[in-house]
């Protein structure tokens, strides 16, 4: 009997518990749905009476959404395509060529990890300036084309490939380029899935480089444009909550589709590194 | 593994594999890091010649004299004493919770996880409206228990705390998955063993599970120190582009971004960089000392 009291409150905590972790989303989608009166109710009205899906119209003809949806698509995919691409070329000499300074090179690498990422910000800022890319799509994507953590996690996983496929292609006639993109990459697509998937979420909720790199309303990001649109809505709640869960709503898509490689790619990388 | 040596040509071939990586990261990040240490000791800097006047510490002496850069420092502090122990604990008891109940588990995580996915930004505007001190859902909830309504982001005393409480519920499943990755990697035949021992189940949990889960619980204490320390993006959201009433939730990394991009004071947003990074170090340091002691590989 004691045992089962137990296990029924081991479950009420973890359900109670979820449902604090969902509260917040539950709180924007149902706010997004409520007339301006139907927000500021006391006690709160969870579920509105007439759901007012025009709401998410007027949020989004109120400020350039539109444009800034496109700047983020853009943008999240030239630096996740372009970093995936230098990456995998990295990872590739890294795991299997054989080179002068190759280790030295690792450590300087592994060492710029180190680095908050925030001290490069004013040196970057004053080179884009100075190649005049500032609020272009140039200083949005270009310093994002490489990251090393994306170059260590896919070396480990072309390390842990067998070298004997390796020869038995070379034995084929298969180039090393050939090797790479015909037989190595193929083979380590969870990983690059893995790896991509986190890139995307990362580019897409990017917030501190696109706000200081854009000055002109058309180069904004969403999210730097749902921070601007914030001081323009007021106190309009049923608004802002509804643009805050269409820049939300992508990613969440992305998760439940590829929790698993999501969640993979983190357990990895997050216990090797 | 291959044992060829390498030679001239094969360090070309790589080099043509490394370039293109090569290329961004020095421009991006090697030389900036160069750069930035070095123009934390810039004195007579010129901000439109890109001259240098001379060199010296200046800027530290800055830093070191400036009540706001205390108040960053102090707030930074606070912020990562509120939230990384927190969050470390409350994630390893979820996931210890969501070992034992394997059957809701996988729903579970994903809602646990939510928060790691959405915009800093988006979500921040949420728990602004539920921070509301009318007709917030946080107050309704306290008032429920009695508690007066509190004036969350508003009131220079609770400001803090309100970002504190919204980082933690964001940085929750990040350690929760790394907690149960760990959980199922540990050896069933450590239970057994104890138990045919005597132990009882607080006895495993103390002397199994925690020695076992060490690498884990260090991994994600450094992880959370390094990323509270640089935290701006919910400040920035939730005040609505202010560092907090009377400046109570300024933070390292907000105040260089303000020497840096509304002061246009480079060398000294440059110097409070250096101190940061000199903080994350020491601490990262200490962190890895004690883990000598007490973690088990």
């Amino acid at each position: 009997m004691a045992k089962r009291l137990s296990r029924v409150l081991l479950y009420l905590i973890v359900i109670l518990g979820g449902i604090t972790m969902l509260m917040p989303f539950l709180w924007m989608v149902s706010t997004s749905l409520k007339t301006a009166p139907e927000t500021i109710k006391v006690p709160p009205l969870w579920i509105p009476k007439v759901f007012q899906w025009g709401n998410y119209a007027k949020a989004f003809d109120a400020a350039p959404f539109a444009r800034y949806f496109v700047n983020s698509v853009i943008v999240t995919v030239a630096t996740t395509v372009g970093q995936l691409f230098t990456s995998i070329l990295a990872a590739f000499a890294f795991a299997r060529l054989q080179f002068y300074g190759k280790n030295l090179l690792f450590l300087i690498f592994l060492g710029t990890m180190m680095i908050p990422g925030e001290m490069l910000i004013i040196p970057n800022f004053v080179t884009l300036s100075k190649l005049s890319l500032i609020d272009t799509y140039g200083a949005l994507i270009i310093p994002w084309l490489a990251s090393f953590f994306t170059v260590f996690t896919l070396r480990q996983t072309f390390q842990s490939t067998p070298d004997q496929i390796y020869y038995a292609a070379k034995i084929d006639g298969a180039s090393d380029w050939k090797y790479l993109w015909t037989v190595l990459v193929p083979m380590s697509k969870s990983t690059i899935t893995a790896v991509t998937v986190l890139q995307v979420i990362g580019s897409w909720n990017a917030f501190m480089w696109p706000l200081i790199v854009t000055n002109s309303e058309t180069m904004r990001t969403l999210p730097v444009g749902l921070q601007a649109f914030t001081t323009d809505a007021g106190t309009q709640y049923q608004l802002l909550m509804a643009a805050s869960t269409f820049v939300i709503l992508p990613m969440v898509i992305v998760y439940i589709f590829l929790q698993k490689y999501i969640i993979a790619g983190i357990s990895k990388a997050g216990l090797k590194g | 593994m291959i044992n060829e040596k390498p030679t001239l040509k094969s360090t070309g071939k790589a080099l043509l594999y490394l370039l293109p990586m090569l290329v961004i990261t020095i421009t991006f990040s090697i030389y900036p890091i160069i750069n930035s240490l070095l123009m934390s000791f810039y004195k007579d800097y010129n901000f439109y010649t890109d001259k240098v006047g001379s060199w010296g510490l200046d800027n530290f002496v800055y830093l070191w004299n400036d009540p706001d850069f205390h108040l960053a420092v102090r707030n930074t502090l606070i912020f990562v004493a509120g939230v990384v122990p927190i969050t470390v604990v409350l994630s390893l008891i979820i996931a210890l919770l969501l070992n034992q109940t394997k059957w809701v588990s996988g729903l579970f995580r994903t809602v646990y996880f939510l928060p790691f996915v959405t915009s800093t930004v988006a979500i921040a505007m949420v728990w602004n409206w539920i921070y509301q001190p009318d007709y917030g859902l946080m107050n309704y909830f306290l008032g429920l228990v009695g508690v007066h309504p509190i004036d969350w982001l508003n009131d220079p005393h609770y400001s803090l705390l309100a970002l504190i409480i919204m980082t933690i519920w964001k940085d929750l499943g990040f350690n929760i998955i790394l907690f149960l990755v760990g959980l199922n990697n540990i050896d069933a035949g450590y239970y057994r063993a104890a138990e045919i021992d005597g132990a009882n189940a607080w006895q495993r949990f103390w002397n199994v599970t925690i020695p076992m889960i060490s690498p884990i619980t260090f991994l994600v204490s450094v992880n959370g120190v390094i990323g509270s320390f640089k935290v701006f993006d919910q400040i920035f959201a939730l005040f609505q582009g202010k560092p907090g009433p009377g400046k109570a939730d300024l933070t390292i990394v907000y105040y260089l971004y303000e020497k840096f991009y509304t002061e246009y004071k480079y060398p000294i947003a440059a110097a409070s960089g250096v101190v940061l990074f000199g903080l994350i170090l020491l601490v990262t340091l200490v962190q890895l000392w004690y883990s000598r002691k007490h973690v088990h590989y």
